[in-house]
Parts: structure tokens; C-alpha cells; sequence
């Protein structure tokens, strides 16, 4: 039993019948963090997008390194790091949060990374298109490049999403009852591995085709010429 | 100074496993990329669909349900995997799946121009293949390929969850033998920063090295 919910270990049709609804728990949960880890990434990779193109080294330098670390470092061990090291600084989060951070910190390096690609893919026309028209540089981020950056970055940005959605699973190792956490239990209790583990795999087939159908699908949707923010 | 060795010492042996496992899955997934990124251009429907079923059902899952699946569900029907040959089987059918999407990717980037003068000139599909298409297409692959070798290495760090001593399990050795958490976890973020950093240095030597022996450096400088 967990959550509640009874299973029924007589048939492996039973039982992956009666599981079910203990997985869909799970799946709320790796929805959840993905969601909160992708806004945590996309809006950290904005900030530190915007402050490795600072003008002064002093910040743009340290933000390039911390964009390179989170990227080439493991998640895992991210997530280990934030787990346990922050409780040392009396910073104590519930695990699912440090687990949406980590997603967010580990993805920031690559959200970043497209926004630079999509702001530097801006003809370099458009930059001075605006100065002839005296626009000042806020105006035309606003007005001009980052409207016309929005199609460029859509499309990678989904990419991350789904691959994040995957990651999701990492988070087990820090006790987040996640989908594939939740299979390891029941696998633990009733000592069947196989009906579980192989139920997440198909959800997780499943998300991933679809998450992926709709981010086709907004690419396609996309205007190309950009999409004005008022 | 001895807090230094019984801090370093694990971690280090943790570290050789890791290269161990990331060289291991590294070269068994470029056969896998090869085979299964050639095989879902295959004329053969039989090889082509198999292609795309493994392709998309390993980027489709989580490399870590793979692991778990290799590890604790196959026994259940009588095949018993070493956590070791599980830990490589996953990452390396992991990360093949998504080398053979940058094969098939690169290879029908190759103008197709270059298809109709291999016939042209009598070459055999095979022939043509190796000779004509794949070289070109290895100078595409190469920029992809050595993000999918960090990312390998990133992955290793998942076998530390069905009990191989990696570098990431060596720091959680670490933490329980030291009661400190900052120093073990900081000094490992490290290493794998260095092993990152060494690898795309490599893969970057390779890419030039590479280019060069195409021969289509200069065409490509050209543009």
C-alpha cells in the first residue's frame, strides 16, 4: 500500500493495473518539478545571459565560469551538493525544492547559452538600424532584438524542456517522490522490479513523445519575422 | 595534511572508475551512433525500424529508469547483470541512441550531389558509403559528438546508484567518513570539471584532426 492505495499482486496484469494510480501520483510530482526547475532555469539564464554580457569584466567573467561549471559538472552531484551542503549554512529546503533548484542550476548554463545564441543571431543590422533611429539601448532590446530573438529561442528552449522532464528522475536519489521513486517502493515492498520500472519507462516514452509533439508544434506555430512584446 | 589524504584518496581511486566507465561507454556508444544512425537510413525496412525503435526509446526514457531496469528488473525474468556491465550497458546504449540521431543527421547533410557523382563514377552503395559520404559527414559530426562526450561523463556519476564506487559514490564515502559535506562535494565538482574541460580539449584536437584528414578544412574555411 502506498498513498493509500492498495495493490493487487495475484496477476502482473493486476498489479500493474492496481499500481497505476500510485504512478500518476509520482507523475504529478516529476510535472511539478520539472516545472518549477524549467522556470528557475529560464529565468536565472535570462539574468545571467544578460550579466555575462556585461561590459565589466568583473562580472562577466565569474558568470562565465559558473555557466561553464553547472554545465559540465553532473546534475547528481549538484544535487548532492545543494543537499547537503546548505543545511550546513542552516539553509534547510524541503527535498523536492533543493531538487527543482538543482534542475534549474544544472539547465541554467544551457537556457543562457540560447539566449546568447538567439540575441547574437539578431542581424547585427537591426543594432544599428535603432541607433540611426536614436532608440536607446532598452528600447531596443525590448522593441527590436528580443522580439526577433523569441522564434530563434523557442525551439532549443523546448528541447531542454523535455530533456529536464527526463532528468526529473535524478531527484529520486534525494528520497522526491517522483515517478521513478515511487516504482523503486513498490518494487521494494512486493519485491516486483519489473512491472513497475518498466511502467515508468512507458510513461516517461509517453511524456517525452508528446512534450516533444508540442514543442514541433509550437516551432511551427512561431512567426519567424518575431513577436512584438506589446 | 592527513585530512588532505583521506579526503583525496577515495576520490581519486572513485575518479579512475569513472574514466573507466566514461572511456568504456564512450566507444561502445560511437558503434552503437555508427550502427544504428547508419541503420535507420538502412534500405532494409527490418534494420531501419529496429534502428528507430532503439533510437527513440533510449531518448525517450530516462537514462537513470534505464539503469534501474538493466539492474533490478532483467533479474526478475533470469537475467542477472553485474552492476558494473549494467552501469556501461545503459550508459552506452544511453548515449548511442543519441550519437546515432548526429550520424544520421550528418550523413544526409552531405550535398546530395555527391551520391549522384559516387554513382556516377560506378562506386558500389558500399563503396560509396565509406569512401564518399561517412568521411565527409565525420567532419559534421565531430562539434556534436564532443558535447555528447561530456554529457557521457556527466551520466556516469548516475552508476553511483546501483553500487558501483565512482567518483560521485567516493564523495558520499567521503561525507560519512568526515561528518563534513562542503569539502567532499566541492573537491569532487572539481574533478569533474577537469575531466570535462580535458575531454573537450580532446574532442577539439580530434575535430581539427579530423578536418585535416578529410581534407575539407580549407573547403569548409572557404565556405
Amino acid at each position: 500500500m502506498l498513498f493509500g492505495i492498495r495493490w493487487d499482486t495475484s496477476t502482473d496484469l493486476n498489479f500493474a493495473i492496481s499500481i497505476f494510480p500510485i504512478l500518476l501520483r509520482g507523475l504529478v510530482v516529476t510535472l511539478q518539478a520539472t516545472a518549477l526547475g524549467f522556470a528557475i532555469a529560464l529565468v536565472l539564464g535570462l539574468i545571467l545571459a544578460i550579466l555575462r554580457m556585461a561590459p565589466y569584466r568583473l562580472i562577466s567573467w565569474p558568470v562565465a565560469f559558473f555557466l561553464e561549471f553547472t554545465r559540465n559538472t553532473p546534475l547528481l552531484v549538484q544535487l548532492y551538493f545543494l543537499y547537503f551542503v546548505l543545511p550546513d549554512f542552516g539553509i534547510v529546503f524541503p527535498a523536492f525544492l533543493t531538487g527543482a533548484i538543482a534542475l534549474g542550476l544544472q539547465y541554467c548554463g544551457y537556457t543562457a547559452e540560447v539566449y546568447r545564441a538567439g540575441i547574437e543571431a539578431v542581424p547585427r543590422g537591426q543594432w544599428e538600424a535603432s541607433r540611426a533611429l536614436n532608440m536607446s539601448a532598452v528600447l531596443t532590446f525590448r522593441d527590436v532584438i528580443i522580439p526577433q530573438a523569441i522564434p530563434r529561442v523557442v525551439p532549443a528552449l523546448g528541447n531542454y524542456l523535455v530533456s529536464m522532464l527526463k532528468d526529473t528522475a535524478i531527484l529520486s536519489a534525494v528520497t522526491v517522490m517522483e515517478m521513478l521513486n515511487v516504482a523503486q517502493i513498490i518494487g521494494q515492498r512486493t519485491f516486483r522490479y519489473f512491472v513497475p520500472l518498466t511502467m515508468v519507462g512507458g510513461m516517461f516514452l509517453v511524456m517525452t513523445i508528446i512534450s516533444a509533439g508540442l514543442v514541433r508544434f509550437v516551432e511551427k506555430r512561431l512567426p519567424k519575422a518575431g513577436i512584438p512584446l506589446r | 595534511m592527513e585530512d588532505l589524504q583521506q579526503l583525496l584518496a577515495p576520490l581519486l581511486r572513485g575518479t579512475v572508475v569513472t574514466v573507466q566507465l566514461a572511456l568504456m561507454s564512450m566507444v561502445f556508444g560511437a558503434i552503437l551512433s555508427f550502427a544504428a544512425g547508419i541503420g535507420k537510413l538502412s534500405g532494409n525496412w527490418l534494420i531501419r525500424w529496429l534502428s528507430v525503435v532503439y533510437i527513440e526509446v533510449f531518448r525517450g526514457t530516462s537514462l537513470l529508469v534505464q539503469m534501474f531496469w538493466l539492474f533490478f528488473a532483467l533479474p526478475l525474468i533470469g537475467i542477472t547483470l553485474d552492476p558494473y556491465v549494467a552501469g556501461v550497458a545503459a550508459l552506452s546504449l544511453n548515449i548511442g541512441a543519441y550519437g546515432a540521431e548526429v550520424v544520421r543527421g550528418a550523413i544526409q547533410a552531405v550535398p546530395v550531389g555527391q551520391y549522384e557523382a559516387a554513382t556516377a563514377v560506378n562506386f558500389g552503395k558500399r563503396y560509396a558509403l565509406w569512401n564518399v559520404i561517412l568521411p565527409q559527414a565525420l567532419v559534421e559530426m565531430m562539434p556534436p559528438f564532443g558535447n555528447l562526450v561530456v554529457q557521457n561523463l556527466k551520466d556516469t556519476a548516475l552508476v553511483s546508484l546501483i553500487t558501483l564506487t565512482d567518483l560521485t559514490f567516493a564523495a558520499q564515502t567521503v561525507r560519512n567518513l568526515t561528518h563534513e559535506s562542503i569539502p567532499a562535494f566541492t573537491a569532487t565538482l572539481i574533478i569533474y570539471f577537469v575531466l570535462a574541460m580535458i575531454l573537450v580539449t580532446g574532442m577539439r584536437w580530434l575535430e581539427r584532426f579530423v578536418a585535416r584528414k578529410v581534407g575539407v578544412a580549407q573547403a569548409r574555411a572557404r565556405g
